[in-house]
């Protein structure tokens, strides 16, 4: 049986909505960051795959995932820097504790 | 490999400069001149906003492409980043005294490379004619601004309004991404110039939904309804003179890289797809952001809720789709920077000098501090758009701008953001009621504010009596709108 793009292409959705599901019910910062990580590496798959696929001859969509990659990356860097610092005043990384500011 | 091609990045090198200098005068001046940093800072980016202004008018044509097409430039593209930059200026001078603050000692040179950076960030998503080097500037614009908004290191509420702000962010950029990738799977390349065309052949299911996902990741940016949920309490969290950078400069890049990739690369399936999807969020941007804004008594999280709704007149300037309109939205993110830097700057004061930001305390202001509360006044009816100041005329201009489309449709918008202007007046007058009419005796006791703080203000103030006289100025950016490529 031949392998294609539909093979390939609802794991990445699956992957994606775990992503959705997971950060709309997680309540731990670093469990909804990992959310937000599937989410990110779904799109990097789906981008290699259209352009592995659909467009076999250039290469824009691997490249659009490497760059994907490297923004991932910086993100979750900056965002455990944050988590960090919560967690030093608060000792905690529950997302229910953040409600000193609402409505 | 042609590297003439840089000279029509020369905004972005201007500010390239300014950056390395701020970064090396930080890094290597010993620790006591540190307190000459924000005027150091300040006056550099005033000598590339004015280097800015020069080239614009010296350079006769300005439309150039660099690196393959990936990058251009036009006459609107130098006008916006000209416009950002006079914010840019008037939000240094006002946080000068807040920089040179003793908890902001060692800090003080970060929050100067971020902001330099976030607005190269914005650069590049308005000048980006492919959906990579946009997606590389929508993220450098808005990681260094959760690290700014976390700045103020002790307050908890800082930390807070950060993480609020950044997952918001990753999940909208996350989403972005998802549309482009089916834009991608749809026309086979990432150059707005190729899906543009490849567009027009299709119709299908997939557009919208790749449409939809777009338009939700710029519109958490721009902070649309249903997309605004993060606005009122990063704004209230973050240090104030972030806030005013937030408020103003980021919104207005925002609005105007939107128009641009709407224009530009999704410009052909304008009727059959997204003007519709805008329709829907303007509505509700400009009702519920006003709605929202009435019951709020801290003065940061007030004006968050009027940028929302403002946000919403910002978008009639993007659904007109013609040039005029695109004359009108620069001259109200113009005239919006103004304003709102009125209205920040002196919040800033009155917090800086004695820490209070709820409007209640702002109650019978105008027998302590008269001149503020004249400041503040004038900010407020501005905002609202009554008539001998500039906000009047830029409402005027965007409501004009959407009404030469010409459609039922648009009447009918226009109509509804009329009657949503009358209900914003109640709550900005709320404010001038407070300083003016309240009997009680103000909280706030007479302070002197500095140096800095007054001359911000009154930059904003004079912006604000003089933009709408002096006609020049729109007349300048109608003329752009007339000449611009960006509607093919």
């Amino acid at each position: 049986m031949e392998i294609t793009l539909i093979f390939w292409l609802v794991p990445s959705l699956i992957m994606f909505c775990c992503g959705v599901y997971g950060f709309i019910t997680r309540r731990n910062m670093i469990a909804m960051l990992i959310s937000l990580e599937l989410m990110l590496n779904s799109v990097d798959i789906n981008f290699a795959l259209f352009n592995r696929y659909l467009f076999p001859g250039q290469m824009e969509g691997m490249f659009f995932s490497l760059f994907a990659i490297a923004l991932a990356a910086a993100e979750t860097a900056l965002a455990i820097a944050i988590i960090l610092n919560i967690f030093r005043k608060v000792k905690n990384v529950d997302v229910q504790g953040l409600d000193t500011m609402k409505f | 490999m042609d590297y003439s091609q840089f000279l029509a990045m020369k905004q972005e090198i201007a500010l390239l400069v300014v950056f390395l200098l701020v970064f090396l005068y930080d890094t290597f001046m010993p620790q006591r001149s540190g307190k000459g940093l924000p005027v150091f800072a300040t006056v550099l980016m005033l000598i590339a906003t004015i280097g800015g202004f020069c080239s614009c008018c010296l350079g006769g044509t300005c439309s150039l492409s660099a690196f393959s097409g990936m990058y251009e430039t036009s006459a609107a593209i130098v006008a916006i980043k000209n416009i950002l930059n006079i914010g840019v200026v008037i939000v240094l001078i006002q946080s000068i005294r807040w920089a040179n603050g003793p908890d902001m000692a060692v800090r003080r040179g970060e929050f100067y490379e971020l902001l330099l950076v976030t607005l190269f960030g914005m650069y590049l998503m308005i000048s980006a004619r492919h959906f990579l080097l946009f997606v590389i500037g929508l993220e450098s614009a808005s990681l260094p601004l959760a690290a700014m908004v976390a700045l103020d290191k002790k307050r908890y509420e800082s930390s807070e309004a950060a993480i609020k702000y950044m997952l918001t962010a990753v999940f909208s950029s996350a989403i972005f991404m998802m549309g482009l990738s089916f834009v991608y799977a749809l026309c086979g390349s990432l150059y707005f110039e190729t899906i543009y065309i490849n567009l027009a052949a299709q119709m299908s299911p997939l557009l919208i939904l790749a449409m939809a996902f777009v338009l939700a990741g710029v519109g958490f940016k721009l902070s649309l309804v249903p997309f605004h949920l993060w606005t009122a309490d990063v704004y209230q969290g973050a240090p104030t003179s972030v806030t005013s950078y937030l408020s103003v400069i980021s919104k207005g890049a925002a609005a105007f890289a939107l128009l641009v990739i709407l224009a530009q690369a999704f410009g052909t399936v304008y009727s059959q797809v997204w003007s519709w999807m805008l329709y829907a969020l303007i509505i509700l941007t400009i009702t519920v952001g006003n709605l929202f804004a009435m019951r709020q008594r801290n003065m940061k999280r007030f004006l968050a809720f009027s940028s929302v709704s403002q946000a919403g007149y910002i978008m009639l300037g993007v659904i007109g789709f013609n040039g005029t309109a695109m004359a009108a939205l620069m001259f109200y993110i113009l005239v919006y920077i103004f304003s709102n830097l009125g209205a920040f700057g002196v919040i800033q004061a009155i917090e800086n000098n004695c820490g209070k930001v709820s409007m209640d305390d702002y109650k019978g202001l105008y027998k302590t501090n008269p001149r503020l509360s004249f400041a503040m006044m004038l900010a407020m009816f501005s905002l609202a758009g009554i008539p001998p100041f500039a906000g009047f005329f830029s409402k005027f201009f965007i409501f004009t701008g959407a009404l030469a489309q010409g459609s039922t449709a648009m009447y009918v918008l226009v109509l509804i953001a009329l009657i949503n202007t009358i209900i914003s007046l109640y709550y900005y007058l709320l404010v001038v009621k407070a300083m003016f009419i309240s009997p009680d005796e103000s909280v706030i006791p007479t302070f002197r504010s500095s140096c800095s703080e007054r001359l911000g203000m009154w930059i904003a103030v004079a912006g604000i009596i003089f933009l709408g006289i002096v006609s020049c100025v729109y007349n300048w950016l109608l003329g752009i709108g007339a000449h611009t490529a960006i509607f093919q």
